[in-house]
């Protein structure tokens, strides 16, 4: 939750000998702290969290067995699969890129989702920091409730609205303007309205906790300077608010990527993205190896966009 | 002119209008799903009447009964599990001295949130699969508890850890210095103080334990049909808008949590 506290507590105001004095007594109670203490946590997440993700990479090199599961052969063909498909009569490898087109329009799906998440969600942060106190925190709990709502509940509530006998065909009929339903179900223009529609949240918070904190006694030195609204925003303000948006756009960008039960409902099996073809080794196609190496394919993806991340915050701390 | 130009200097043309039509954008498709739940007519879009059937027939549904009954074990169990971890974890992890692999241990705390769900789901089932396969190990809805626990640890352990970094840690150096044991001095000083941390961690693990369906769908055994499960069956049968109700039913809940976890926030705000 981004309700970030808006004053410092005055203990953190004493001449500096003082406050240093408070943190090394602070830091001396804190010593007493067992560390052992973490270990429950580290325990669960470790059998449960980082083991099966182990698992699944040593899975990634063995061969499907024929109802599901694995045989203990090592083989990369799971990987090879991947990109080739073994010809049945000459044993030759043939490129195919069905597997690597999926990649790529989930790929695009995501990048279309951020942008527009980024286009609708900045002005929506912004306002939102511009309001008094308490209007604010009516806005935050508004973009909040839907962040943390069930996602397939969400969805459903987008299929009700779009399917052929929806509201948006129904009024579009009564109304005259089309004679027969456009179809929307199921078509990429329904995926991509899902994700926006699920993600949307997911770019506002990061970056109203980050606007939030903006200064706008640099605002003032701006117009002060004769700068106009334009310049101010693109000079001062989306430059100051640099490490929200970047914060938001990967909050968006990994799970849309990841994306599994927008693709699921909205797209109706026919328009696959990577989280329904992996689910899909898993379920219909009877091959796990398969799956763990799309599944780990994916996870290097995100580990690409992690990395960005962590490269360009560091160097936001570098320069202060 | 003596007179400054009439402007607010926070302003920015035309971003009152995105954020109200982003909020509709939000609101709008939910609030009609709500609204159909009351339809009396069994289409899911052409409204006819106000009803309260939908409600009733679900309630009176022996599957909803026992998909709610499977949601409330998994999601209460794992809640309690994952607050207790969490509360220990933050507070052996939170301002203490660094010690060596604090910041691996905070990476593993945190890994359930960067890892995709559909990965953490395919890597569950494959665990809990080769448990079965190899040493006959199969815990039935705890395989389910144990996933649910993992992702649910991280959600709890946020508000708690942001609760120990806002407080006043020489209040516990007060005690000490006043003869308190360490175990006094926690239950009397450190605990009373990070029960709002708790209270609003525990509320966002069992959000997102209740709402789970990538995870839940993936390692789910026969007979273990949870509420979003639910839902997904009734999704690829003919609807009613008894699914409206039921979908209704399961806003209704996040929304109680969300906003119960909200208002404790903001009390520790002020």
């Amino acid at each position: 939750m981004t309700t970030a506290t808006l004053s410092p507590s005055p203990l953190s105001q004493p001449p500096l000998s003082k406050a240093a004095l408070f943190e090394a007594q602070a830091v001396k109670a804190g010593a007493r702290r067992n560390r052992l203490l973490s270990l429950p946590a580290l325990i669960i997440i470790g059998i449960f969290g980082v083991l099966p993700l182990i698992i699944i990479c040593v899975y990634s090199f063995l061969v499907a067995a024929p109802y599901g599961g694995v045989q203990w052969h090592f083989s990369t063909d799971a990987y090879l699969n991947f990109l080739f498909q073994r010809d049945i009569f000459d044993d030759t490898l043939q490129f195919t890129p069905d597997f690597l087109i999926i990649y790529l329009r989930s790929f695009l799906f995501a990048v279309v989702t951020t942008i527009i998440c980024l286009l609708l969600g900045f002005p929506t942060a912004y306002f939102m920091a511009t309001r008094s106190p308490a209007q604010r925190n009516w806005w935050v709990l508004l973009i909040t409730i839907p962040f943390w709502s069930n996602l397939l509940v969400r969805t459903l509530a987008i299929m009700f609205i779009i399917r052929d006998e929806g509201l948006i065909n129904d009024a579009l009929l009564a109304l005259g303007v089309i004679d027969k339903p456009i179809t929307m179900l199921y078509t990429n223009f329904a995926i991509q309205l899902g994700l926006l529609y699920a993600f949307l949240p997911f770019m506002v918070l990061p970056l109203y906790s980050s606007l939030e904190k903006l200064d706008f006694r640099l605002v003032e030195a701006a117009y002060d300077l004769y700068a106009t609204r334009r310049q101010v925003l693109w000079r001062v303000i989306i430059p100051l608010s640099k490490p929200g948006i970047i914060a938001g756009c990967l909050l968006v960008f990994i799970p849309a990527l990841g994306a599994y039960v927008t693709p699921l409902i909205l797209g109706g099996g026919v328009h696959l993205m990577i989280g329904d073809l992996i689910a899909q080794q898993f379920g219909s196609g009877r091959n796990w190896p398969l799956g763990c190496a799309q599944a780990l394919i994916l996870m290097a993806a995100v580990l690409v966009a992690l990395f960005f991340y962590v490269r360009n915050t560091s160097g936001k701390m570098q320069h202060g | 002119m003596a007179e400054p130009r009439v402007m607010d200097i926070k302003d920015q043309p035309g971003f009152r209008s995105i954020a109200i039509i982003c909020l509709l954008v939000l609101y709008i498709p939910v609030l009609i799903l709500m609204i159909f739940s009351f339809n009396s007519g069994s289409l899911v879009t052409h409204w006819e009447g106000v009803t309260l059937n939908w409600y009733g027939s679900a309630f009176l549904n022996e599957e909803f009964h026992s998909a709610a009954k499977n949601t409330l074990i998994i999601s209460v169990t794992a809640t309690i599990v994952s607050t207790i971890c969490a509360t220990l974890a933050a507070i052996g992890m939170t301002r203490v001295k660094p010690w060596r692999g604090l910041a691996a241990a905070f990476m593993v705390i945190n890994l359930p949130l960067m890892v995709p769900e559909i990965i953490t789901a395919v890597a569950t089932l494959s665990f809990f699969a080769l448990i079965a396969g190899t040493f006959g190990l199969n815990f039935g809805i705890g395989n389910l508890i144990f996933a649910h626990t993992v992702f649910c640890i991280p959600f709890a352990y946020m508000p708690i850890r942001a609760r120990l970094e806002d407080m006043d840690l020489t209040l516990e150096y007060a005690a000490a210095d006043l003869y308190a044991t360490p175990w006094n001095a926690f239950k009397r000083i450190t605990l009373p103080l990070l029960v709002p941390g708790i209270m609003s961690g525990a509320a966002l693990a069992f959000i997102v334990s209740f709402d789970d369906f990538t995870i839940t769908q993936l390692v789910a055994g026969p007979g273990q049909t949870t509420l979003p499960l639910y839902i997904w069956n009734q999704i690829r049968r003919p609807m009613t808008p008894e699914i409206n109700a039921i979908s209704t039913i399961l806003l209704l809940v996040s929304i109680l949590f969300v906003s119960v976890s909200f208002l404790i926030a903001r009390r520790r705000a002020k």
